[in-house]
């Protein structure tokens, strides 16, 4: 993979239209274990994130995931605006002085993304959030040599899929207990809309 | 004279007005600021609202911060690592008790460790 500033902006603009099309979908997510506004709120950063970098100049792809960071910071008025906008300030960080982005630096970039959600959430694996599918995905790509678009939309999509089973330990869900059982994690599945985005991104060539 | 500043953070503008409504009635002087809501004022939390009311209520006697839920509290953490001051931290109390207790520490006087020691104990007080 060549991660190159033309294709970021692909990738936003596709996570963005499938957020746009499931708005509905996540928020009847987060109704049934949070406070109900992801869908709402997804749909609001990612428009605007794509405003912000359709409309702008970049040189490098350092530039414009920090510009998709600091939208869904002040965009986003939910936990997701400051734990997704961690995630792509870590990948910008991480990718920083190069121009486009090879494997190894996406790989870094990815780690670094879910140690900053890690930290910034006070979270871990298994508590049914976001990292639930940050953190298989982080592992999918310690174990390659280059990042394969299938095998990336497959592994965040069973990730995803298998937070249905799991008692919520963090988030407005902790506060149901058991009762999260049940139900998937809507930042769990956004997630999964932002990696099969990019996994469409690289099946055309990234 | 110069205060320990009281930035209030909740998901709610009305909170925070109201919280500070309370406060104003004891404690006139001390700097309170509220970061209610989103930017255009529905529910939630706005790091930009955060780091103006850090801000306002600045003084080289620093700032507290008290949160409500979830996204308030990463917000504030994400304010404070974003704000070019040393003397600025986020309070582990209850908003509109610990904010309070604060408020009224700081209007005597007290230092930024005195007031956030103050506000955390105030659920022993409650006992």
């Amino acid at each position: 993979m060549e991660l190159q500033v033309k294709h970021v902006i692909t990738w936003m603009e596709k996570a963005n239209e499938k957020i746009q099309s499931n708005k509905e979908y996540l928020t009847s997510l987060d109704q049934a274990i949070g406070d109900g506004d992801h869908g709402l709120n997804m749909a609001r950063g990612f428009q605007e994130v794509v405003n912000k970098v359709t409309e702008s100049d970049y040189t490098n792809v350092s530039d414009i995931l920090k510009d998709v960071s600091m939208t869904l910071l002040s965009k986003v008025g939910g936990a997701s605006g400051p734990l997704y906008g961690t995630a792509f300030l870590k990948m910008s960080t991480a990718v920083k002085g190069t121009e486009s982005v090879d494997f190894p630096r996406f790989r870094t970039a990815v780690e670094e993304a879910v140690n900053g959600v890690k930290q910034r959430g006070k979270a871990n694996q298994g508590e049914k959030t976001m990292l639930d599918v940050w953190e298989p995905v982080a592992e999918l790509l310690q174990n390659q040599e280059d990042l394969e678009a299938e095998e990336l939309a497959s592994t965040a999509r069973k990730a995803m899929e298998a937070t249905k089973d799991i008692e919520a330990k963090k988030g407005r869900a902790a506060y149901l207990k058991e009762r999260s059982i049940g139900h998937l994690d809507p930042g769990s599945v956004s997630s999964y809309y932002i990696f099969s985005a990019l996994a469409e991104v690289l099946d055309e060539g990234a | 004279m110069s205060y320990v500043g009281i930035v209030l953070i909740s998901h709610s503008p009305k909170v925070v007005e109201g919280i500070k409504d309370i406060i104003r009635q004891m404690v006139p002087d001390v700097p309170v600021e509220p970061a209610g809501g989103t930017d255009d004022d529905s529910i939630g939390t706005n790091v930009e609202k955060i780091q103006q009311a850090i801000e306002n209520a600045y003084s080289e006697k620093g700032v507290l911060l008290f949160f409500d839920l979830g996204s308030a509290m990463m917000n504030a953490e994400l304010a404070v690592e974003m704000a070019d001051y040393d003397q600025v931290k986020v309070v582990k109390a209850p908003l509109l008790e610990g904010s309070y207790v604060a408020a009224v520490e700081s209007g005597m006087g007290k230092t930024l460790e005195e007031v956030e020691k103050a506000a955390q104990s105030v659920l022993e007080e409650m006992e």
